[in-house]
């Protein structure tokens, strides 16, 4: 009995290491990306692609902006394709990214239910939208985990003029004390709601609560036409210059973190950048739809 | 080791600062915890004395059953309870996803089998003798179910700690049935997982030693008590 486990267990490390083998055999590129081209289905176009072209395989490590910033910053990832423009220029200033290359942008939108309680339907200037959601006190769902949509809510939230608590949280960094802060609307305890998560999640909550929220407008076709059955949420607020959406892709550094694969990244960037790529993110449709508005071409 | 440091001094200022949000997140997580324990052991303590004490064909599957339901991932009790209670499901008119009562659900169902196990093996441990003895002292079947009860004491009581551990540990079904809504439904467990999303590690890690300090100060009272009641027995 004991002679066959051995045995057996002898097999599967035989079988570990030869499929352990295989694996490292391929070049496989890390990439922490935000969850909209995650859950907007983009990515699932793109990489086959890039692998067909160069052989390149892409692991994918779909996060918040904020925490895909620090996966490049702790050199866990070889690239990070983000959206939060002054984050990634300060990614790059301080010295954790080699330069930031446009690459495509889309837009938020403003959803909420049909019924439009806070009567914001055709408002295109997102601060007025949001001062208006303000003003009635109508459910309003926050991603609140440090994202390129939430640091793009909480600058809506400075232009609309209201008034903001910022609250700061005192943590020791590296032996240092630092504080971290976020804002939000002042006593909106009773309409406003920060869950932390991501944006697919956050659109079936505020469907859930029929509350209002801000989405990129790739993840909400996503779920208003890619989904049985469909969010019941409405576009109620589109279009103004404030809900513009760049997204930026970004090597890490390999001066900071030898292990980080920069000739992969670079084939990447390249071939993201390059015609072939733009293309296909101009091309790419869901339920006839244009997603994603390509920077580089 | 750095992140370590950090994180314990970080954990001092949380305390210090007896921040607002923190108290907020830990009154949320003791609420919920507290009632499903209570619920759970309400359920879970007689569902486990009748499997224990009652003779009926197919209790050895029940046992398995239950066994098996300790294994239970909390993943899918939210998605079960998830489908009901959402807008869509059969419950969606009480408004119930998203809300603290909707955790208390799923994590009742998470800690039943827990508690009905732990107090049928709590049971099974006590001498026959003692039941044999209440009954030919004339013991009615409900005196005689307080003996055992009483003797079994210890052996419930841990289970119940057992049952408080694993809902104030868990994430799934806080996460999923619960939705992380700061201020009212998130947890220090939730809390954890999203400063590791955020890429706050240092302030994840404070908020899981000040969870195990306060797992550690309930226990202590449980402790306590526990000891006092041994006491009043002698």
């Amino acid at each position: 009995m004991k002679k066959k486990m051995a045995i057996w267990l002898g097999v599967f490390f035989l079988l570990g290491g030869f499929t352990g083998n295989v694996y490292s055999a391929e070049k496989v590129l890390k990439m922490s990306t935000t969850t909209s081209t995650q859950s907007s289905g983009l990515l699932d176009v793109l990489l086959p692609e890039f692998a067909k072209d160069t052989g390149i395989q892409v692991k994918v490590i779909a996060k918040g902006t904020g925490a895909a910033i620090r996966d490049g910053e702790d050199g866990n990832v070889d690239v990070i394709f983000v959206h939060a423009k002054s984050r990634e220029d300060k990614f790059v200033a301080d010295g954790f990214g080699t330069k930031r290359y446009p690459v495509m942008h889309n837009d938020f939108v403003i959803i909420g239910p049909a019924a439009d309680p806070a009567a914001i339907k055709g408002i295109s200037d997102g601060a007025q939208a949001f001062k208006k959601i303000a003003a009635a006190e109508v459910p309003f769902i926050s991603r609140g985990d440090d994202s390129g949509t939430h640091t793009k809510e909480q600058s809506l939230w400075e232009k609309s003029g209201i008034a903001l608590t910022t609250h700061t949280q005192k943590i020791v960094d590296k032996g240092k004390e630092k504080e971290i802060s976020y804002k939000m609307p002042a006593n909106s305890k009773a309409w406003y709601m920060s869950i932390g998560q991501g944006m697919g999640k956050t659109i079936t909550f505020a469907e859930e609560k029929q509350a209002y929220t801000m989405t990129d407008r790739g993840t909400y076709i996503k779920y208003k036409y890619g989904k049985t059955p469909a969010v019941d949420l409405e576009i109620l607020s589109e279009g103004g210059d404030a809900l513009a959406n760049p997204y930026g892709i970004i090597p890490v550094n390999p001066a900071k973190y030898p292990q980080i694969q920069n000739d992969l990244a670079m084939q990447f960037v390249n071939w993201i950048i390059s015609e072939r790529g733009q293309k296909l993110i101009g091309g790419y449709r869901l339920e006839g739809k244009q997603l994603f508005f390509p920077d580089a071409m | 080791m750095d992140l370590l440091f950090d994180s314990v001094r970080s954990a001092l200022l949380l305390f210090m600062s007896f921040d607002a949000e923190l108290v907020d997140i830990v009154m949320v997580s003791l609420k919920v915890s507290f009632s499903a324990t209570l619920i759970a052991s309400v359920l879970g303590i007689p569902g486990g004395f009748l499997v224990a004490y009652a003779v009926f064909p197919g209790k050895r599957m029940v046992l398995t059953v239950l066994n098996t339901l300790l294994a239970l991932p909390t993943v899918v009790i939210g998605l079960l309870v998830y489908s009901f209670i959402s807008r869509r499901g059969i419950l969606g008119s009480f408004d119930l996803l998203y809300t603290q009562k909707a955790m208390v659900i799923g994590q009742v169902i998470l800690i039943v089998p827990v508690i009905m196990t732990l107090t049928i093996a709590a049971i099974s441990r006590i001498d026959k003798r003692y039941r044999l003895t209440a009954l030919t002292l004339g013991a009615t079947r409900y005196q005689m179910a307080l003996v055992i009860l009483k003797e079994a004491r210890y052996g419930i009581f841990a289970a119940v700690i057992a049952a408080f551990g694993r809902v104030i540990a868990e994430v799934g079904i806080s996460m999923m049935l619960g939705g992380n809504a700061k201020g009212f439904t998130r947890t220090m467990t939730t809390a954890m997982a999203l400063e590791y999303d955020k890429g706050e590690f240092v302030l994840s890690v404070a908020l899981g030693i000040t969870l195990m300090t306060i797992a550690f100060v309930i226990n202590m009272l449980f402790h306590l008590l526990q000891g006092r009641t041994g006491n009043d027995a002698l």
